[in-house]
């Protein structure tokens, strides 16, 4: 068979794409590039920055090495203060998170008006970052441990919660219904039927966040809110890179730690 | 053709898998490789196209000394070296032409890949290759909606459409079922018979390389056991190969199937079903 | 257990564990919220001053209300400035998370390069957002391109790190036939590895885009550009009827990123 007849045959021609899907790909790439450019160009980024940057960041990199280790016991009071921050906002919100994440679910929320309520308490929780809690906390209770503590807790009830009551919707209904028939109270059916089902989440829930709070409580004191990030702004502030340094390692250190505690923990318990 | 010296393979962990294969394929032929699980088949597939390296031996195919290639050369080699797997290894998110045209991939550029502007003859043949395999209009068809013996065929194509000095099989068939494993061996053998190419293939039924093969290889704990024709499988060469068991019932006669494998006509009807 | 009483399984069984477990939670709650009961590990807890906290938030609270919306112009360019800066950041993001995704997965590259590409994640995916804010600041200065380079840098690892570990899911087999054929390195990127993970890659990068809207409105407050600046600006200034202001205007900002990316996520499938 020559070629000729082989074409007529079989045809020499395919295309993955019809014109319009092309067109479509394209407009789509178009449409990205075109969002990026016009968003840099509203910024009004001043680029001649970039001209000495590798400068900035080698002048940086020199003055932060090497570290200035002696630092090292100043910031151990801080770092155990950011650990603690962590540790008592998580705890903190396992108490309030709990009976939000009841009536957030809808199968075991009391009434329309309580599910409105603490969805309304999920979504305000977890919008608002945990530094901007910190600028309320701070407002209330003055610089310090304290406005941290609630900072984190506010922020990690929208989180905790939300994820609890989406599996309480997913719990078995049976379970549930065969309690209620014995005519328990609303509250016994909660700790017998529910609670039960979903405490693994629970656990596995708030331990991960609780790794997460330990890395956003390094930040809370750019705010006044306490713990390592206090020092931190300070030295950086005060150019003092060789202690800046020391508490990168340092917080590089725990935040290391506490992901690996984090993952043993949630591997055990499920 | 192929021809394989002292093949050895010592994997890391101190298996060692191949000691000391030697192999000749001199013509256009269907070799089948039988042995039990752990003998070694699949690392002397993987060995010839050193998807796995081997550890000492030479493999040679059309005079090009594969086993001593560099990366580039090798990547040469391989584009005349077609591979067909068990799991078949269709890349599932592209459809039945992009899988199929992706044995041409050594052929053309970065570009020409990225935009799918493969040469005309290229797309001529991948049709007309479609079409042998029974999957006539299944073109822009995604890997992933095909049945598994819609996707080995697509495998064959794939293999075939690199236009292969040399055709490497691992169990064709094993993730199929009965009737559509012997379709499968059947359009497979016939096409490396068609195109005049040798095949190397891994298969467990022994049933099935009997009735296909023109060749028998038996391979038991990394060494040729066996090398002969289909019908000279006796039980005691299976004992040899597979050890202890009654092998009367296994083997056939050898004349009521030998005559399938050659069989167009059949192969018309039934690749349409599968 | 006594006939006829039936108490719910507890959680540990074996009592000592379990009183001892609480004894330690007391001990640590005692030890941690008395001021200077031990030196370092005592938090340092003004109680008094604590406890003015419910006065004074009711204080601020009615200092808040109502909202003042007055100086929307403000307001809106601090949004403005968020949006764009999420925008921008999510698209670089995207395009350096790739090469990121590549080096990190362990079936595709040397243990070398591997290594590398892990560090690289590591590293900046445990410094907060804020740390590497402080930093682009100090580089670059105030003002929001301090703001997008943080931005792209968590949005590269996070992304990164989701392409690396699908990747190294991917089954091999796909990978080896490819091989097989003889195609190259980046050709086999092309047709092996693009197909199988675009899908993901679309979602999380979508995903990616909600999170920036929500992570810009932070990085602001170390003078990193956009709405959060101004936030922090109004909080220092006890202009707290327009701190709720930018506050709703947050939520009600977040909330319409994380519909937008829900809705896309769901035309993707
Ligand atoms: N990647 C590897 N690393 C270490 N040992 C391996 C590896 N692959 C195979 N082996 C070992 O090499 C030997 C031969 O394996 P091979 O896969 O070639 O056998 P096979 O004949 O194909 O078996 P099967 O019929 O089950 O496919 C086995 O003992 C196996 O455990
Ligand atoms: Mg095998």
């Amino acid at each position: 068979m020559t070629r000729e007849e082989h074409a007529r045959k079989y045809p020499e021609v395919w295309k993955r794409f019809t014109p319009r899907e092309t067109l479509v790909r394209y407009a789509w790439f178009i449409g990205i590039i075109f969002v990026a450019a016009w968003s840099l160009k509203r910024l009004e980024i001043p680029w001649f920055y970039f001209l000495d940057a590798h400068e900035q960041a080698a002048d940086l990199v020199t003055r932060m090495v090497p570290p200035y280790w002696e630092f090292f016991a100043d910031i151990t009071g801080p770092l155990i203060e950011t650990i603690h921050i962590a540790t008592l906002g998580t705890a903190i919100t396992v108490f309030v998170a709990l009976p939000i994440a009841f009536i957030s679910a809808r199968n075991t929320t009391p009434n329309a008006a309580t599910w409105l309520i603490g969805r309304f308490i999920l979504v305000t929780s977890r919008s608002v970052n945990t530094v901007v809690w910190g600028l309320i906390f701070v407002a209330i209770f003055g610089p310090g441990p304290m406005a941290g503590i609630w900072s984190i807790a506010a922020r990690s009830i929208g989180f905790v919660g939300k994820l609890i009551a989406e599996s309480i919707e997913e719990i078995d209904r049976g379970t549930t219904e065969a309690i209620e028939a014995t005519g328990a109270s609303r509250l016994q059916v909660l700790l017998i039927g529910v609670i039960p089902q979903v405490l693994p989440v629970i656990y596995g829930t708030i331990v991960y966040r609780w790794d997460i709070n330990i890395r956003e409580s390094t930040v809370l004191g750019f705010v006044g809110a306490g713990g390592i990030g206090i020092m931190l702004y300070s030295s950086i502030n005060q150019f003092a890179w060789h202690e800046v340094s020391v508490m990168l390692i340092a917080v590089f250190g725990i935040v290391l730690i506490s992901e690996l505690v984090s993952a043993t923990v949630r591997k055990r318990i499920t | 053709m192929l021809s394989i010296t002292d093949l050895v393979k010592v994997y890391p962990s101190g298996e060692q898998a191949l000691g000391g294969v030697n192999l000749q394929i001199d013509q256009p032929q269907v070799v089948a490789v039988i042995g039990s699980s752990g003998a070694g088949k699949s690392t002397l597939i993987r060995c010839i196209n050193r998807l796995v390296e081997p550890t000492s031996g030479r493999v040679t195919l059309n005079e090009t000394d594969v086993t001593a290639l560099s990366r580039r050369a090798l990547r040469r080699a391989r584009r005349r070296m077609g591979m067909i797997f068990q799991e078949y290894n269709l890349v599932e998110r592209l459809t039945v032409m992009e899988n199929v045209l992706s044995g041409r991939l050594g052929y053309v550029s970065f570009w020409q890949a990225y935009r799918r502007k493969y040469p005309p003859q290229d797309i001529s043949r991948a049709f007309e290759l479609l079409k042998r395999v029974g999957l006539d209009g299944y073109h822009n068809t995604r890997a992933d909606a095909l049945s598994g013996g819609q996707r080995q065929r697509v495998g064959i194509a794939r293999a075939l459409m690199q236009q292969p000095d040399l055709l490497l099989v691992d169990e064709p068939t094993a993730s199929l079922d009965p009737k559509t494993a012997r379709q499968i061996m059947r359009l497979l053998c016939e096409l490396a018979h068609e195109q005049g190419t040798p095949a190397v293939v891994n298969i467990h039924d022994v049933n099935l390389a009997q009735g296909f093969a023109d060749r028998i290889v038996g391979l038991a704990g990394g060494v040729i056991a066996f090398d002969g024709a289909a019908d000279e499988l006796t039980p005691a060469v299976l004992s040899d190969i597979y050890g202890e068991e009654d092998w009367s019932k296994t083997i056939q006669n050898p004349v009521a199937d030998r005559s399938g494998g050659k069989d167009r006509g059949t192969l018309e009807r039934e690749s349409a079903a599968g | 257990m006594s006939a006829g009483v039936w108490r719910p399984p507890k959680l540990i069984v074996n009592p000592w564990a379990r009183y001892g477990l609480l004894f330690l939670v007391v001990v640590y709650l005692v030890c941690s919220l008395t001021p200077g009961l031990l030196p370092m590990v005592s938090l340092n807890i003004d109680w008094t001053r604590a406890g003015q906290g419910l006065p004074r938030a009711a204080d601020m609270f009615a200092r808040m209300f109502p909202p003042d919306f007055s100086r929307w112009e403000l307001l809106y360019k601090g949004v403005r400035e968020s949006v764009q800066m999420a925008l921008a950041a999510s698209v670089f993001g995207m395009l350096l998370s790739i090469p990121l995704g590549l080096i990190a997965a362990r079936n595709l590259v040397p243990l070398p390069v591997y290594l590398v590409g892990r560090a690289l994640l590591g590293i900046s995916r445990t410094f907060h957002e804020v740390i590497i804010a402080i930093f682009f600041v100090k580089i670059f200065g105030f003002g929001p391109l301090a703001g997008v380079l943080t931005l792209v840098v968590a949005s590269m690892s996070f992304i990164g790190k989701m392409l690396a570990e699908d990747i190294e899911n991917m089954p091999p087999g796909q990978l080896e036939a490819i091989k097989a054929t003889g195609a190259s390195f980046p050709k086999m990127l092309l047709y092996a590895v693009q197909p199988q993970m675009l899908p993901r890659y679309l979602g999380v990068s979508i995903y990616r885009l909600d999170a920036n809207i929500r992570h810009s409105t932070v990085v602001g407050i170390v003078g990193a550009g956009g709405v959060g600046q101004v936030l922090a600006a109004s909080f220092s200034r006890y202009d707290y009827d327009f701190s709720l202001a930018i506050l709703l205007t947050i939520v009600a900002l977040v909330f319409v990123g994380e519909f937008f990316s829900n809705w896309v996520r769901e035309k993707l499938r």
